[in-house]
């Protein structure tokens, strides 16, 4: 098994699709069109990528969610990379989605050409190597992402308290999913039925955390893989529920997500972070208790009390809609900037960067309306 | 960004540091074990692992993986038997693409 090609067998695919149908049939009228929130930006991708939008009844609209750590990254955090690469004898070192951001000052691809030292990595193991390459200068790992990077940053910041590093700094821009979705949620113009939720993000944490959303808000979910017979998969799970009026969190994602997440990963997580009061999400503003930062045992590996980088807020741009595609208010070809100027050549919210954010999905993979194919 | 490969557990490089060569569609590369050891680090080779910015964040599970595939399977054996049953044929009009590359 190499668990990739059997996920994909276009015939499976089209039985499920078959069972979709008839199962949203039995799906009570008054929940139509169903508005289904993907929260993970893979999951988009995994959407268009596919088809899969295509294949399936016009009953089934899907939200596009905030969980994609690049998309949500706020403007005034990126300026303060930009003033930490600026300084001198430092080097930079960021994941390669988070190059082309555009912060108030252009991007770290930008600073990059004006001369800071910024190196695109593939593990924060890999900044930690370079801080050992290069005892004269500090080298800062900036730390994005969800629950599911938090683990690689806070063993990587184990190692370097085990090696007595003292140039090597993480800037930590860790963000937890439940309090957006929760925040989501109380928000009274926002509609969504039900959540397919995010596989490697809950292969951390598990699938207990998110039963207040089932609690709280009665709101049926699914765990779910990559694959497109993932998202197919846990699709018809999802209309399973609806149609049997039952509320539950399940888990269609079982080869990867254990019902209590990773015990190693929680463990490190525990020991090395803490969590904020609040962080501020590009286009859904501040979201109480989303933050995370580092504990006071590994306060020394702060970039933030090292470099004290200035925090000014800087608004997005006037007239678009980030904010509005995020919460699933409107789609992007709503933006009145989405395609011109708006692109990924020339990105102008930060959902137009990363392959994973809705407004490059539907730039890339925009050919006919859903609807009309065929 | 969320997105993780699976992997095969090919050998230790180094047991203490919980470093490992895990292979990802032919190409092998050094990974951290320490999401996913409990024990010793050689009961991992061999193990399909799913990794993720460098560090394999879990073995996956074979058995449920196929009891995953067996769902799917019986449902599109249940799919073809009402279909002989009524005719249908409208089921030909999605497609899905699978021949492209993996994310
Ligand atoms: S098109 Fe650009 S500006 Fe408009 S919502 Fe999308 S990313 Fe934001």
């Amino acid at each position: 098994m190499q668990y990739v090609d059997e996920f994909r067998d276009p015939t499976l695919a089209k039985a499920l699709v078959a069972q979709i149908e008839k199962t949203l049939a039995d799906v009570p009228d008054a929940l139509k069109p169903l508005q289904v929130m993907e929260v993970c930006g893979g999951h988009t991708h995994t959407l268009f990528k596919y088809g899969i939008l295509q294949l399936l009844p016009d009953d089934i609209e899907f939200v596009h969610g905030p969980g994609c750590p690049v998309c949500v990254l706020p403007k005034s955090r990126l300026d303060q990379c930009i003033a930490i690469a600026e300084q001198p004898e430092t080097i930079f070192c960021t994941f390669g989605d988070a190059m082309r951001v555009p912060g108030s000052k252009g991007s770290l691809l930008d600073a990059r050409a004006r001369g800071c030292d910024v190196r695109m990595v593939y593990s924060p193991m890999d900044a930690l190597e370079l801080a050992q390459k290069h005892p004269d200068k500090q080298v800062v790992f900036f730390a994005l992402g969800f629950e599911t990077t938090m683990p690689a940053t806070a063993m990587t910041v184990q190692q370097a308290q085990r090696l007595g590093l003292t140039n090597f700094k993480i800037f930590c821009q860790h963000i937890t999913i439940m309090p957006t979705l929760t925040a989501l949620l109380n928000q009274d113009d926002v509609r969504i039925d039900g959540f397919l939720l995010p596989g490697h993000l809950s292969m951390i944490i598990g699938t207990k955390p998110y039963q207040p959303l089932v609690d709280d808000f009665a709101k049926p979910c699914v765990v779910t893989g990559f694959e497109p017979l993932d998202m197919l998969q846990a699709l018809l799970m999802l209309l399973v529920q609806f149609k049997e009026r039952r509320c539950e969190i399940e888990n269609q994602y079982s080869r990867v997500v254990a019902d209590d997440g990773n015990p190693n990963a929680l463990k490190a997580m525990a020991e090395v972070y803490s969590r904020k009061q609040q962080s501020e999400w590009r286009g859904l503003g501040v979201i109480e208790g989303s933050g995370i930062a580092l504990s006071d045992a590994y306060a020394a590996f702060d970039a933030e009390a090292y470099f004290q980088p200035q925090q000014v807020s800087a608004c997005d741009p006037e007239g678009s809609r980030c904010g509005d595609v995020l919460s699933g208010r409107c789609k992007p070809t709503d933006c009145p900037l989405f395609g011109k100027p708006c692109s990924p050549q020339n990105a102008i919210g930060a959902l137009m960067v990363s392959s994973e954010g809705a407004c490059a999905a539907y730039y890339h993979y925009r050919t006919v309306p859903t609807g009309e194919g065929q | 960004m969320c997105l993780g490969v699976p992997g095969k557990v090919v050998g230790i490089t180094d047991a203490a540091g919980l470093l490992a060569h895990v292979e990802v569609s032919g190409i092998k590369r050094e990974v951290n074990l320490g999401c996913v050891v409990n024990g010793a680090t050689d009961e991992l080779v061999g193990k399909w692992v799913l990794v993720h910015v460098g560090f394999a964040m879990c073995v996956i599970d074979e058995a449920q993986a196929k009891e995953t595939l067996a769902a799917l399977e019986s449902m599109q054996a249940l799919e073809h038997e009402l279909d002989d049953f009524s005719q249908r044929s409208h089921l030909d009009a999605g497609n899905v693409d699978a021949s492209e590359g993996g994310a």
